[in-house]
């Protein structure tokens, strides 16, 4: 197991729209991003355990080569703006991806 | 024309841009200076209340330097999402920016004024016919929220700005736009693939976020020819690579692979990011897939309340340690307190220091050496707000729990007032498409001639 932290050069989170939330996982090098690529280290089941959420809030996974960089878009818990919602840019939900760890 | 250039100064129009940039900018001899004024991102607020999230003065102050530049260059000048939002109230602020600006610095050009605010009855027309389509999960657009909306707005594609263009408009303002699209109206106008026009534009909105170091308030200029675009940073301090570039593909968008837009969806399967030389990208390989029907994406807030909140802090290890059971201790004393308002407020407690940044999503659950605590009350009205309000921070401070030891309050308030009234709270409560058949004269466009 490997800690995602060690091998993404970028991890953050933003609204796509206000009732969306994007997370962007960009890797190291193209090695790293291919042996990510090549497991589906980052699949729906390590984004329902992360994130506490069903299948169908998962709108995609997208792995992107130009960018060695993968990319999931979930539905937002609350739109943003909602009351109770706390994170009108939804730029600070990536702490779960900075403690995960996936299996190479 | 062969080539066309496009400078885009900033992200957000008020977000600023060095002036040596700019310069450098215009040096290269622009075809076209296009700017995004706006942004959802914000939040719903001051589509509501009819405000910008940007400050006047700071948009004054970008808009003085690209007018002077368009009138020296004799070049157009292309606004998006004007005041923040794009509703009718923030496009005539700009509109009154940009007036006062050519009054004071002796401009003249003949501007056009786009307005994307959508008309309820028409609206509630296309809802009756069944030519609304909700998106994500939202459901399907009914009459009564129409009705209840406070502002709703569309989100323009290029044909309005390109029948300004035609029109010899040299300055374009106007409402909600779709972001690219201020910047491939100038190109699409001149005949340059759409699709590319598009790509170009969706980079140059976010101006220097897709260079090294990223930046939302420094320049990014575009070149556009008939088979790819390049795109390079004017300040010399940041360098556009395969990387960067592509990254921004990423950014705020659902898919990297495609982009809904008025009209089609751009097809980014196939694009190719090159470097020219250690600072310059080429971009190649965008398809644009018209739609058999013209959709175009609107957006509508309604009121919900006002709100009115209260932030206090605890650096007790038995009221951090309670704090559950607390506030729900709380909640219930202010229900039996005001039996004849049930149902009428909103009390929240969001909390930092437990989970106050994730809500529910949050995974850790170790406990902090101190918490800061926003009590968050939304009802009909201000007086309401207000007494619930008061009456929570008041019980709050003074609430008893097992195991008590410091019993003079259990609060620190760093303010005094400590109950501080933030205003009207709206929801987003439109984000559809709606069918249109003629996108070039949906929205009407107003001919001034300014100076002279």
């Amino acid at each position: 197991m490997v800690k995602l932290i060690d091998i993404a050069r970028v991890i953050r989170s933003k609204n796509s729209g206000p009732f969306e939330l994007t997370f962007d996982i960009i890797f190291k090098d193209k090695e790293i991003y291919e042996m990510v690529k090549g497991k589906k280290a980052i699949n729906s089941e390590l984004i329902k355990k992360l994130y506490k959420i069903s299948e169908d809030k998962i709108i995609g996974i997208y792995y992107f080569d130009p960018a060695l960089a993968v990319k999931f878009t979930i539905v937002r818990p609350l739109p943003a703006g909602h009351l109770g919602e706390t994170d009108i840019y939804g730029a600070q939900q990536h702490a779960p991806l900075l403690i995960a760890e996936i299996d190479l | 024309m062969e080539k066309i250039k496009i400078l885009s100064p900033t992200a957000i129009l008020g977000y600023g841009f060095p002036v040596k940039s700019f310069e450098a900018g215009l040096e290269k001899k622009p075809d076209v200076i296009a700017v995004d004024a706006g942004s959802v991102d914000p939040g719903p607020y001051y589509l509501g209340a009819g405000k910008s999230f940007t400050q006047r003065a700071a948009v004054k102050r970008d808009l003085y330097y690209m007018l002077k530049a368009c009138g020296e260059l004799n070049i157009p000048l292309l606004i998006g999402t004007a005041g923040g939002a794009g509703g009718r109230v923030h496009l005539m602020e700009a509109v009154e920016i940009i007036k006062e600006l050519a009054s004071e610095n002796k401009l003249s050009f003949k501007m056009a004024v786009i307005d994307t605010e959508i008309n309820k009855e028409w609206l509630k027309e296309k809802v009756s016919h069944g030519k609304t389509k909700p998106l994500g999960n939202l459901p399907d657009l009914t009459l009564q929220e129409v009705e209840e909306a406070v502002r709703i707005v569309a989100q323009a594609g290029m044909e309005p700005f390109i029948k300004a263009l035609k029109a010899g408009a040299q300055v374009i303002v106007a409402g909600r736009t779709f972001d690219p699209a201020v910047f491939a109206a100038y190109p699409v106008a001149h005949g340059f693939d759409v699709g590319l026009s598009l790509h170009l534009g969706k980079i140059l909105e976010c101006a220097a976020i897709a260079t090294e170091p990223g930046s939302g308030s420094d320049c990014l200029m575009g070149e556009l020819d008939r088979e790819g675009f390049v795109v390079y940073p004017l300040n010399p301090e940041r360098r556009a690579t395969p990387l960067s570039v592509s990254a921004h593909s990423l950014y705020e968008k659902t898919s990297p692979f495609e982009l809904h837009g008025p009209g089609g969806k751009l097809d980014l399967s196939q694009v190719k990011f090159q470097a020219v030389d250690d600072r310059t990208v080429r971009v190649t390989g965008t398809k644009f897939i018209k739609t058999t029907i013209y959709y175009l994406k609107i957006e509508g807030v309604k009121r919900v309340g006002f709100r009115a909140i209260s932030i206090a802090g605890s650096r007790d290890p038995k009221f951090i340690a309670n704090f559950r059971s607390i506030a729900s201790g709380v909640k219930k004393r202010v229900e039996d307190n005001f039996p004849e308002l049930k149902g009428k407020y909103y009390l929240n407690f969001i909390v930092y220091g437990i989970n106050g940044v994730m809500g529910a999503l949050e995974p850790e659950n170790k406990l902090s050496h101190e918490i800061g605590i926003v009590m968050d009350v939304v009802a009909e009205d201000k007086n309401t707000a207000e007494q619930i309000l008061g009456f929570t921070r008041s019980t709050m401070l003074h609430f008893g729990f097992p195991g008590r030891i410091s019993t003079a309050g259990n609060l620190a308030f760093p303010f005094s007032p400590s109950d501080i009234p933030v205003g009207d709270v709206y929801n987003f409560s439109i984000h559809h498409l709606v069918e249109v058949e003629d996108p070039e004269n949906l929205f009407p466009i107003e001919y001034l001639e300014i100076g002279g």
